[in-house]
């Protein structure tokens, strides 16, 4: 019997044809150090000379026992370990950890720190869809992409740092508002990216959309239903490129969403070219959001100021008896939650980042499951990859758009 | 609650005789593990909720029994509408075990194996249950409230027995 690497092909018997038993088809091992991968993701592939008869995805090879963890800290500390799931958007893990812990709790947002959770937010969509583009277009062997969306992506991480002195685990969010309020360059950053990024996107575009090199490898590749799309759990832009509308910052907004004038893209082949050309207009509806954010964050506080969750502001401890007991209870023991549990949602670059939290009483979370998009999305490759070439499914990897971090948690 | 899900509810409370509850305008439903195929089956056909958008576990050790309840996060992509189902497992000895919905949601497959992974429920007439985060030979469920975080007590002979006493996940 074919020896894999720790178990037998007898064990795996239920998930290939018969033909790999007799030896007809061929079992291949890609991953999990294969570039194309993406990270750690292990495939085994079962092959009809180049054609995908099988995929098996093997994944966990970055699991880190995050819920775990977060289970012994207070929910405050807990909000670290968010940052480390999908370290591409770690701006949009902090803001779903941080509505799920103010829903728990029943906490209140300033207006002026739901603006700029939005426009981070956003600013994070668009840095975790340049990663994308760039990987992407790198495996269909179009190599300066990579620099170029890089080149770009810097310019997004070097705002995350002016506002939060980190690059990429920035845990900027923090129930109850934001850390501290943005610096003055804060505004005229943003302003030069918004000014610089849309005559970046149209060379990426000319580049790439009509490329028949491109093209070959995108269009027709991959098609996913609507039916499997739903059943399987996708969301986000694959699921948008099926021929479903469905977008959580549309149909349940959350901090303002409402008030912002976007569109949410959509198209019905559910192809490989579809969810490229979803996530390209995406970039461009987050610039609108975030101008649209930029050019009405209101004045006000960034932090609310119900003290029995959010600390006291650094410049009232030195002078506030109170202020110093609240800093010192939040810090220490932290804050009660009732009893109960609660499911909140965001839309992520990936799709719906939901967490479910569960409190027990006491300042930590009894149980915290973290429903990253990538998970269910990875699910689907094996669905949609049988019947292609080798090569389609390296296109097909890229367009799904997945962190290990993401998926193995 | 919204109207809609108020209504879904309650079809659902005569259907299957479950108990409901609500929390911050969330609806949670308590399903027999007997019923949870039909019952979800009912809700993706009959209510359109063809999401299934999260499914999880909770460990109740010790202080309640059964000790286990599976989560179902469903959401209606048609009428925009999310419910909650909660299915307490039948506790039977350290061997629990709900049916399988990966029929129903294909999307359950993997989160079935990711529970099974993490908290040992079985999930009865699964195509394919075997360990996912963790590596095939791996002892114990990690999530599980009796599990340690991140060491073990080193066993000596002189209280071997003590602590094996208190490692539960670890004998077969």
């Amino acid at each position: 019997m074919t020896q894999l690497e720790e178990v037998t092909l007898d064990e795996l018997k239920h998930l290939v044809s018969d033909r790999a038993i007799t030896g007809e088809t061929m079992m291949l091992n890609m991953g999990p150090q294969h570039p194309a991968t993406h990270g750690v993701l292990r495939l085994l592939l079962e092959l009809d000379g180049e054609i995908v008869v099988n995929v098996i995805p093997d994944i966990g090879f970055l699991h880190t026992g995050i819920e775990k963890n977060m289970e012994a800290k207070t929910y405050q500390k807990a909000e670290v370990m968010t940052d480390r799931l999908d370290y591409l958007s770690t701006v949009t893990n902090n803001l779903a950890y941080c509505l799920a812990v103010e829903k728990l709790v029943d906490l209140d947002v300033p207006v002026r720190a739901q603006a700029l959770r939005v426009i981070l937010t956003e600013l994070q969509r668009i840095a975790s869809h340049l990663v994308w583009i760039g990987t992407h277009a790198l495996d269909l062997a179009a190599m300066s992409m990579f620099m170029y969306t890089f080149r770009e992506r810097e310019v997004i991480l070097d705002i995350l740092e002016l506002v939060s002195g980190q690059r990429m685990m920035t845990t900027y969010i923090r129930p109850g508002g934001v850390w501290r309020d943005v610096p003055v360059e804060f505004e005229a950053a943003v302003r030069d990216f918004l000014k610089m990024f849309p005559k970046r996107l149209d060379e990426y575009e000319g580049l790439l959309t009509r490329n028949p090199f491109i093209m070959d490898r995108l269009y027709g590749v991959g098609k996913l239903t609507k039916e499997k799309a739903l059943s399987f759990g996708v969301t986000g832009p694959i699921l948008r490129a099926c021929g479903v509308d469905w977008d959580l910052r549309k149909k349940r907004p959350y901090m303002g969403y409402e008030q912002y004038d976007f569109d949410v893209p959509v198209r019905t082949e559910g192809d490989n070219y579809a969810r490229y050309l979803v996530r390209m207009q995406e970039m461009r509806e987050s610039l609108k959001i975030v101008e649209q954010a930029l050019n009405k964050l209101p004045l006000g506080p960034v932090r609310s100021d119900n003290r029995k969750f959010v600390p006291p502001p650094r410049s009232e401890i030195g002078v506030s008896m109170e202020a110093l007991i609240h800093h010192f209870k939040l810090w220490t023991e932290g804050f009660d939650a009732p009893k109960a549990s609660i499911y909140s949602a965001v839309e992520g670059p990936r799709g719906e980042l939901g967490v479910y939290l569960e409190g027990d009483g006491g300042p930590k979370p009894y149980r915290i499951h973290m429903r990253t998009p990538s998970f269910e999305n990875v699910g689907v490759i094996a669905e949609i990859a049988k019947g292609h070439l080798v090569a389609d499914l390296i296109a097909i990897i890229g367009s799904i758009d997945f962190v290990l971090g993401d998926i193995d948690r | 609650m919204d109207n809609k899900l108020e209504k879904i509810v309650q079809v659902l409370q005569e259907k299957f005789n479950t108990r409901a509850e609500e929390f911050r305008g969330e609806a949670h439903v308590f399903v027999d593990a007997a019923q949870v195929v039909d019952a979800l089956t009912f809700l993706r056909d009959q209510q359109g909720f063809e999401l299934l958008s999260a499914m999880t576990a909770v460990d109740y050790w010790p202080q309640e029994s059964p000790r286990f309840h599976i989560i179902y996060q469903l959401t209606s992509v048609a009428n925009n509408l999310s419910l909650t189902v909660r299915v307490p497992v039948p506790a039977d000895g350290n061997q629990p075990e709900v049916p399988t919905v990966s029929g129903v949601y294909a999307a359950a497959n993997w989160r079935e194996r990711e529970v099974w992974d993490m908290f040992g429920v079985r999930f009865a007439g699964h195509p394919d249950m075997r360990r996912i985060l963790m590596p095939p030979d791996w002892d114990g469920h990690p999530l599980r409230k009796d599990y340690p975080l991140g060491y073990e007590e080193p066993q000596f002979t002189f209280n071997y027995e003590e602590i094996n006493l208190r490692k539960p996940y670890a004998k077969k």
